[in-house]
């Protein structure tokens, strides 16, 4: 801003399938810093909008799950890196959208990093620490696979816009499904800025898709969309979140809800992890 | 050749009627509610008969509980759970429940026979399968009580408290067990609620539970319809629902817990697809696919009642089930030599024969057993669905009964497509010889149990349990006690 | 009502049709021509292989079969006539043989409803003193022959000892495989020595030995039972007796299975023989239920099903009567012998 010069802003777009669209519905919403500044005018996702980011999520489900734990793990780590190279970035948006102090943005957005390198590495142990050899009576071997839901819908934290996204994305992808993503209504910045940075971590296009927008409006179709297997609710109130639970429920999602500080940190893993129990016989 | 060779009938050796004695059972005319560690009345002194669907004979009456008697029966389990089961150590929860276990095996005869005259199941499969099950799911999870902090949830795991438990009436003792032993070997009490039309099973477990000595209030049994399971499902004091049975009242069971803070398992519907390549080992898979669509008269949410075969063997294939299912003997479920028993309600026997008439009426070419059925009671023949289309309902729905419906596919990637296009997610099998490419399939399919030249097998230390709309949450197995866990 | 209805839908059903159901044996089928080894074997590579889990599981259900009153007498009497009553001692004497072939003739003298065995089975040096005793009863002479039990000699020999056995009088020719040489993938040396000793046995019939505890495999069984079979085995048979495992109802399943589906396909009706470690009543019939409801009635006769055994006979005898008291019988009801 010193330098003398009109400064080039950016437009803050979608992220399906790969590509970064305006919404289709042509609409956009203005978002402020936390001191009420003027910050940027947010494309306004709508209903077909999640309903194309949720098709691309089931298109890349299969490829996702069926590369190599090796390779998820590899992939979310390179996320990490972009990230690291562009903490700046992160942090200055993260501190405009949550009103941080230059310090607790930068240990908020290393923290983050940290977590992103900490699923890097879950992808290849989930399947050891969440499966294993089940000893039945007979001649037959028996292992249960941990393997994903499929497309998980997030309503991210509206506070936490950078943290709580990136917690609530990043474990269910690292568990091998894809992911549908509303980003904080108000904060929505960090979480498109880490959208970008899949653009560049080796994702394949659809594993994560970032819609912002109002979430009173987008949460309950992505809810009820019947071709997203669970829903992580995080981003709501109470009320709310008893709301889009009964929604939920119309095609049995499995949902989860945050618990509060001492909540197991695996639970979110666990959430979008189905038990698959596979009996083969034993005979010469 | 002379004609006379010209076809060998199967089964010509017949067999007499090897009746299995009904005298062990002492069935009481009514029975009552067991809150408290006792059998009380219930409140509004409402009962209901319980028939056996072989002969429709009543067997006796059963209470039907109001909201006053679920609310007691949850109150009873609030107070043990505070007063005495939170602060009994693992160890002691470990010894009831391996009591338990003993005084199943002990009582097995009887139990059988009671659970084949209640449901109508042969008495093969009760003597078989339900009841050495049943027991050894208390055995396992006995085992667990004093081992949580080594089941991979931390150390320290807290029970829910109080759960309450709503099974179906296809495998009423085993989903009883499956029910009860995970939920207290953590540490919780229960309410557990029966299947209308199978309760008396659970109800002899009771007289087992006091047998044991099982404190008064950790295990309250409570009978009645879809009311008392409704009264149970909203009642502010339960802490965990655990409810198998179909996927639109558990659709309806989580909408209704939706804004409150009960945890939910659901385990749910399915149709399951069991894909049979052309080099399956032939024999063993034919009885695979028997096993898999008609044992318990097809009452079985997981049962193989989608038949995905390679088009290159399907006349074969076909040619040999018909032939199989014409052999199978369908009759009295007491006889011990009998293969398939009495549908187990006339509102199950109308829906069997609704789905089965749309099939017809879709185009479908239908064999039926050409077995003799008895006079009385609830009965449907074995059948087969041949040129059966991905569209019809036969192929879509649940028929929870003894019918299958062939579908045929031409490669594994084809397989795979058809087995997971179902809202379902419940169980399949594969049938092959060759290792690779049943691992290739058993890891494309979206089914929480896969059986790989088998079906239908059971084990409390595997875990059980669908995806989709099959339901979530796992019993039996290490991954069972999730669901009794504040984890 | 509700019962009335079961059978009664919106729509004709199809009941299984007479044509749908039982063993159809082929009209028109023959049995191949087999000209080499490589055709012989990637016929018998390219049949289904047998999972072991699902054949223990099929015999384990059907050994829940309970088998009471009028259907344990028929299966009791039927199991008699299907014996080839058997010494296969060193110790063995013209004496011994004697009274088998008397005991084979009238197991019970004192019942004459009690029928006769279907053959007595000896050496080949006894062939000769057993068909004298038996005269010209329905009771057949069985001989093992080539090398029994082990098999271990030249086709020379074995074919001798074939000749042997048949021009003493044996109706039936008891023949042991080379297991070496089927164990180590000279399938055609296994095919030509059968099809030599069948040669050699004139009218006699050739029960074929696959010594089923020697091959181990569910898979070798049925791929032996179809060799034997296209050499023109008129039996196919379990076992020796002198090797640790021998007769077992999952060897005899999927020996059923083979030749349930050799004559759907050839037209042509192997029998089969179970031997070795049959002794009681139960054992018998449970063989018989597994005959039942694998190739059904065609096999359920003596020309088409037999027990080699001994001191089954005894025990058949013993639950017949104790089927007509209604009371257990003491053993010293019946002969040793």
């Amino acid at each position: 801003m010193s330098e003398d010069r009109l400064d080039v802003r950016k437009t803050y777009k979608l992220l399906i399938n790969g590509a970064f669209p305006r919404s289709e519905s042509g609409r956009s919403y203005k978002v402020e810093t936390a001191t009420g500044d003027f910050l940027a005018n947010v494309a306004q996702g709508s209903r077909k909008d999640v309903r194309d980011a949720v098709a691309a999520a089931r298109g890349v489900q299969q490829k996702w799950w069926g590369a190599t734990a090796y390779n998820r793990g590899q992939v979310i780590y390179r996320l990490a890196e972009m990230a690291e190279s562009r903490r700046v970035e992160l942090r200055d948006h993260v501190m405009l959208a949550e009103g941080l102090d230059r310090e607790a943005a930068q240990r908020l957005v290393s923290r983050t990093i940290d977590k992103m390198i900490w699923y890097a590495g879950w992808t290849d142990k989930i399947a050891q620490v969440l499966g294993g050899a089940n000893p039945v009576a007979g001649p037959f071997f028996n292992f249960s696979l941990p393997v994903p839901s499929g497309v998980v819908g997030v309503v991210a934290s509206q506070e936490s816009s950078l943290e709580g996204f990136v917690e609530a994305v990043i474990a269910p992808i690292a568990a091998g499904n894809t992911v549908v993503a509303l980003a904080s209504e108000r904060r929505p910045t960090p979480a498109v800025l880490l959208g970008e940075m899949t653009a560049t971590s080796d994702f394949p296009s659809g594993v994560l898709n970032v819609i912002t927008g109002v979430t009173s409006e987008l949460a309950p179709v992505l809810c009820a969309h019947e071709d997203v297997d669970g829903v992580d609710i995080s981003g709501v109130s109470s009320g709310e979140a008893d709301q889009l639970n009964v929604v939920a429920a119309g095609s049995i999602k499995r949902v989860f809800r945050p618990r509060g500080a001492d909540d197991d940190e695996l639970r979110r893993l666990r959430t979008f992890v189905e038990t698959s129990t596979v009996w083969h016989t034993i005979g010469q | 050749m002379s004609e006379s060779l010209a076809n060998s009938q199967l089964g010509a050796f017949t067999y007499d009627p090897a009746p299995e004695s009904t005298g062990v059972v002492r069935l009481q005319s009514s029975y009552g509610l067991f809150i408290d560690g006792t059998f009380t009345e219930p409140s509004s002194h409402d009962q209901f008969v319980t028939l056996n669907p072989a002969t429709e004979e009543v067997l006796a009456t059963v209470a039907q509980s109001s909201d006053a008697d679920i609310d007691r029966a949850v109150t009873s389990a609030r107070r043990a759970y505070d007063d005495v089961w939170s602060k009994t150590s693992g160890a002691e929860r470990a010894k009831y429940l391996f009591r338990i276990a003993r005084l199943i095996q002990e009582r097995s005869r009887e139990l059988a026979v009671l659970e084949t005259l209640d449901n109508g199941k042969p008495i093969r499969e009760s003597r078989d399968v339900d009841i050495p099950l049943a027991a050894a799911h208390f055995f396992y999870y006995a085992g667990w009580a004093d081992k949580l902090d080594y089941a991979g949830f931390g150390l320290n795991p807290r029970p829910l408290g109080v759960a309450g438990q709503i099974i179906p009436w296809n495998f009423p003792l085993l989903m009883a067990a499956w029910k009860l032993a995970p939920a207290l070997a953590a540490g919780n009490t229960c309410v557990l609620k029966p299947a209308e039309s199978t309760s008396l099973s659970a109800l002899a477990l009771a007289e087992i539970l006091q047998q044991a000595e099982l404190p008064p209030g950790v295990v309250n049994i409570v009978t009645g319809d879809g009311q008392s399971g409704s009264a149970l499902v909203e009642h502010p004091g339960v802490d965990k629902i655990a409810f198998t049975g179909s996927t639109e009242v558990g659709r309806l069971i989580q909408q209704r817990s939706a804004s409150t803070p009960k945890h939910l398992t659901l385990e749910l519907g399915g149709k399951g697809a069991n894909i049979v390549f052309d080099d399956a080992p032939v024999d063993e898979m034919i009885e695979g696919i028997i096993d898999g669509i008609f044992f318990n008269q097809g009452h079985v949410c997981c049962a193989g009642s989608r038949l995905l075969v390679q088009e290159s063997i399907a006349d074969e294939v076909l040619r040999r089930l018909v032939r199989r299912i014409d052999q199978l003997r369908v009759g009295d479920p007491m006889d011990k030599n009998t293969d398939v028993g009495a549908i187990n309600s006339a509102s199950q026997l109308a829906r069997i024969e609704e789905l089965t008439a749309y099939g017809e009426r879709e185009g479908a070419t239908r064999y039926t057993s050409n077995c003799a059925l008895p006079e009385k009671g609830y009965w449907f023949a074995p059948t087969v669905f041949a040129d059966v289309a991905q569209s019809h309902r036969i192929a879509r729905e649940e028929i929870f009964g003894p019918v299958l419906s062939v579908l045929t596919f031409r490669t594994p990637e084809e397989a795979v497509v058809k087995a997971n296009n179902t809202k379902y997610g419940l169980a399949c099998g594969v049938w092959s010889e060759k290792g690779s490419r049943t691992l290739w399939v058993a890891q494309r399919l979206r089914a929480g149990v896969i059986w790989a030249n088998t079906y239908n097998r059971f084990d409390p230390t595997s875990p059980f349990g669908g995806m989709r709309e099959s339901g979530f949450g796992r019993e039996g197995g290490r991954h069972g006690l999730e669901a009794y866990l504040d984890v | 009502m509700i019962a009335s209805v079961a059978c009664v839908s919106t729509a004709p059903l199809r009941l299984v049709t007479p044509e749908d159901r039982g063993v159809r044996v082929s009209q028109t089928g023959s049995v191949p021509m087999i000209d080499s080894e490589s055709q012989l074997k990637a016929l018998l590579a390219g049949m289904s292989g047998v999972d072991a889990v699902g054949v223990d599981g099929r015999c384990a259900k059907l050994a829940t079969r309970s088998i009471k009153r009028s259907s344990k007498k028929a299966a009791i009497d039927l199991a008699i006539s299907m014996v080839d009553l058997t010494t296969l001692e060193g110790a063995d004497t013209a004496g011994r043989v004697s009274s088998l072939c008397t005991k084979a003739l009238r197991p019970d003298p004192s019942d004459l409803t009690v029928p006769s065995c279907a053959a007595v089975c000896v050496y080949p040096d006894l062939v000769a003193h057993a068909r004298y005793v038996l005269g010209p009863s329905s009771v057949a002479v069985a001989s093992v022959a080539t090398a029994f039990p082990s098999g271990r000699a030249s086709l020379k020999v074995k074919l001798m000892d074939v000749a042997d056995a048949v021009d003493a009088g044996a109706d039936e020719v008891d023949m042991v495989i080379d297991r070496g040489a089927f164990l180590s993938g000279r399938l055609g040396q296994v095919f030509d020595e059968i099809v030599a000793v069948k040669a050699a046995c004139g009218e006699a019939h050739l029960k074929v030995i696959l010594e089923t505890g020697e091959l181990v495999t569910y898979d070798n069984v049925r791929r032996a039972s179809w060799l034997a079979m296209l050499g023109g085995a008129d039996f196919i048979k379990t076992s020796t007796g002198k090797v640790g495992v021998n007769a077992t109802p999952q060897a005899a399943l999927v020996m059923l299975e083979a030749a349930r589906d050799f004559a759907e396909s050839t037209g042509h009706i192997v029998g089969v023989k179970v031997a070795g470690g049959i002794r009681t009543t139960k054992q018998a019939i449970s063989y018989l239920v597994i005959v039942n409801e694998t190739a059904g009635s065609t096999w359920l006769t003596p020309e088409k099903f037999r027990f080699g055994a001994s001191s089954l006979l005894n025990d058949l005898l013993m639950q017949r009567l104790k089927q007509q008291r209604g009371a257990y019988v003491r053993p010293d009801e019946f002969s040793g012998d």
